[in-house]
């Protein structure tokens, strides 16, 4: 394969819409700077010498493409379909962060502003554009939830080694949710200067579909790697965890959209339970509203105030999920599922025991619900999990939780 | 012609400029929001009632924590409508509403300028929302004879100034810097720019809102040709430290008297 291509899907449409979501609900101020971004990235996306700086980058610095590795043990172990690991967690910073915020970076770089900014709940995105912008030097500032620099020390200080500053926020929930609000009120008062680099596949039109369409370079190698090993681009079910959603569309993306489709599965986090009130499963128990910019799938209560959402994972850890997950949610072209922490748990240990590969608490989401459906599947069918992340920035959280219990 | 551009006439007429203070509805406490904007709204031409959300992106610190407040004690959609009803009971001054978004759609568009029309809203603010990206906002505001408010910023272009005046009708509230909003000592030079690139598309008022902290900032705001000052921030940061915000408005009112 030549690498990464920019794929043309048919959402969203010109005003940013996925079906009814998406959209820009933003202060008046950054209609021009959207505006600006969409243009530079219209431009961006069609300019060849764009197109090969981002591919080499995503070879020689992040490492790319990632192996679409064969799990024969796990495959044993459920006693069902075919299980291939698309592994992420094997590049550069560890996830597939890398993948968006070296497009944006260039992207930065290519409209001529200096600094950047991001949000970040557990550190993964902090960390990974603190990566690029030491890289390309640029100056970087990373908002994050007060209640996420105490539980997330080693990242604050890996963003600062980076050269990024990192900014506690102390506002609502002092979670993701909150470092995004500020993310965005940042952009409000130094649009001139600053170039915004979102982390997921949310926020106004354009990052869903930007940073889609950068993360879709998963998909396109699981294509291409699945009809080296087994004669056949599509497999049979793709499974992904699900947050704000960017590592599972970009694994989804170039398959939803033509025939024949794989079953398509998305993973949210259900937390303590559904019923507990204490989960992150915007789909499977949000309604419809308006939160960062786009309208979604969110977890807000019966006035539209939003609610805080929880996950053992913090990268789930989030009360919205992206417009197009919302739109395919809809349509059936994605079935959406929840796991609880203590299933993810078990996935993480589960990985971790038969393969040696310690996943990250959000991509042992997919792992656990793998182990739901695969036993059932045929032999000669053939899944692929995502394995968005590597585990080791859990391995502590996870020490104390399994002692807690002992 | 409505409550809302009357009251602009009326204090022209006055020679001045129209004073329109804001407050979080259910700040510091119900009862004592309801003490406080009775009191500014006596010396004001409109007054704003903002309805907290739990994500207000653009707002700072000083209203955050306002909001924050608010919330904490219980303060939802129909909270704010009592209070509202009790508000305009009391008071002859319009009311405006100013709300994101996302607590609007849960309540449901047309239920929601209904109800608060209802009770004495003349006229709604909704910060987060670009009126095109959702047209039938605006229409279901005017359904309710509500005067609709959309801002503008320093960095919008003349066709955003001409789209946005395109779905209002009550007045243009011209944000003072590219920012959140909070009290400032100066307002940027650039505000004048924009109120004329604004008059010269629209014979809609423009008010000019964020960082109007006082008198100097309120002239700065009238020498650019506002024909009104909204302030916020400084009223609740006075409310904090124990002084009275009728002191603000007031230094605001000798700003904006010419």
């Amino acid at each position: 394969m030549e690498g990464f291509r920019f794929l043309d899907f048919p959402v969203p449409d010109e005003r940013g819409r996925f079906g009814p979501y998406g959209g820009r609900y933003v202060p008046e101020t950054l209609i021009p700077a959207l505006e600006e971004l969409e243009a530079a990235y219209e431009e961006a996306r069609r300019d060849p010498e764009f197109l090969a700086t981002y591919r080499r980058y995503l070879k020689d610095y992040a490492g790319r493409p990632t192996p679409l590795y064969f799990a024969e043990r796990l495959t044993e172990e459920l006693g069902g379909a075919k299980v291939y690991l698309k592994r992420e967690d094997l590049a550069h910073t560890g996830a597939h962060k890398i993948n968006n915020t070296l497009g944006q970076a260039l992207l930065a770089r290519r409209m001529g502003k200096r600094r950047v900014i991001a949000e970040t709940g557990a550190g993964q995105h902090g960390v990974s554009v603190a990566t690029v912008a030491a890289m390309f030097g640029l100056e970087a500032v990373i908002y994050m939830g007060e209640e996420d620099v105490r539980r997330q020390a080693l990242n604050v200080f890996r963003m600062e080694l980076l050269g990024a500053k990192v900014v506690p926020v102390s506002s609502g929930t002092k979670t993701l949710k909150d470092a995004t609000n500020e993310a965005i009120r940042d952009w409000v008062t130094n649009v001139r200067t600053t170039f915004y680099i979102l982390g997921s596949v949310v926020g106004p039109h354009p990052y869903p579909r930007m940073v889609r369409d950068f993360q879709s370079v998963i998909g396109q190698e699981i294509k291409a790697a699945l009809l080296e090993k087994e004669g056949r681009e599509v497999p049979d079910a793709i499974l992904a965890c699900v947050g704000g959603g960017s590592n599972a569309i970009g694994a989804f993306a170039p398959f939803a959209y033509e025939e024949p489709r794989p079953r398509l599965i998305g993973v949210e986090a259900a937390g303590e339970g559904l019923d507990s009130g204490h989960h992150a499963a915007s789909i499977a128990a949000g309604k419809r509203g308006v939160l960062h910019g786009s309208y979604m799938y969110l977890l807000q209560d019966e006035d539209g105030q939003i609610a805080p959402a929880h996950s053992v994972s913090a990268g789930l850890d989030y009360p919205g999920v992206g417009p197009e997950h919302s739109y395919l949610a809809d349509l059936s072209t994605v079935e959406y599922a929840a796991v609880t922490d203590e299933e993810a748990l078990e996935g993480f240990k589960l990985l971790s025991r038969t393969e040696g590969i310690i996943p990250a608490l959000e991509s042992a989401h997919a792992v656990a619900y793998a182990a739901k459906v695969v036993p059932a599947m045929d032999r000669d069918e053939i899944v692929v999990i995502n394995i968005s992340g590597r585990g080791d920035k859990d391995v502590a959280e996870v020490k104390r939780i399994l002692e807690e219990r002992s | 012609m409505s409550a809302v551009r009357e009251a602009f006439e009326r204090a022209r007429s006055e020679g001045r400029r129209a004073l329109i203070p804001y407050l979080t509805a259910g700040y510091p406490s119900p009862e004592r929001f309801l003490d406080y904007a009775l009191g500014l709204a006596e010396e004001a031409d409109l007054f704003e009632v903002g309805l907290p959300f739990s994500d207000p992106l653009g707002d700072g610190p000083v209203i955050q924590r306002a909001s924050e407040r608010a919330l904490a004690q219980g303060v939802r959609t129909k909270k704010v409508l009592e209070l509202v009803e009790r508000l305009s009971h009391k008071t002859d001054v319009p009311l405006l509403l100013m709300t994101y978004i996302n607590p609007v759609l849960a309540y449901g568009k047309e239920r929601f300028f209904r109800d608060f029309a209802e009770a004495g809203i003349k006229g709604v603010v909704l910060p987060d929302l670009p009126p095109d990206e959702d047209p039938e906002v605006a229409r279901a505001a005017g359904e309710a004879e509500l005067a609709t408010v959309f801002l503008l910023a320093p960095t919008s272009t003349d066709r955003r100034i001409e789209v946005v005046t395109g779905y209002t009708t009550g007045f243009v509230y011209a944000v003072s810097v590219t920012g959140v909003t909070g009290a400032r000592d100066r307002l940027p030079e650039e505000i004048g720019a924009l109120v004329r690139r604004v008059k010269a598309k629209t014979e809609l008022p423009v008010a000019i809102g964020f960082g109007i902290s006082g008198e100097a900032t309120a002239r700065q705001a009238v020498e650019a040709g506002a024909d009104g000052v909204v302030v916020g921030s400084a009223l609740i940061r006075a409310i904090e430290a124990g002084e009275d915000p009728r002191e603000v408005l007031r230094a605001v009112r000798r700003g904006a008297t010419l």
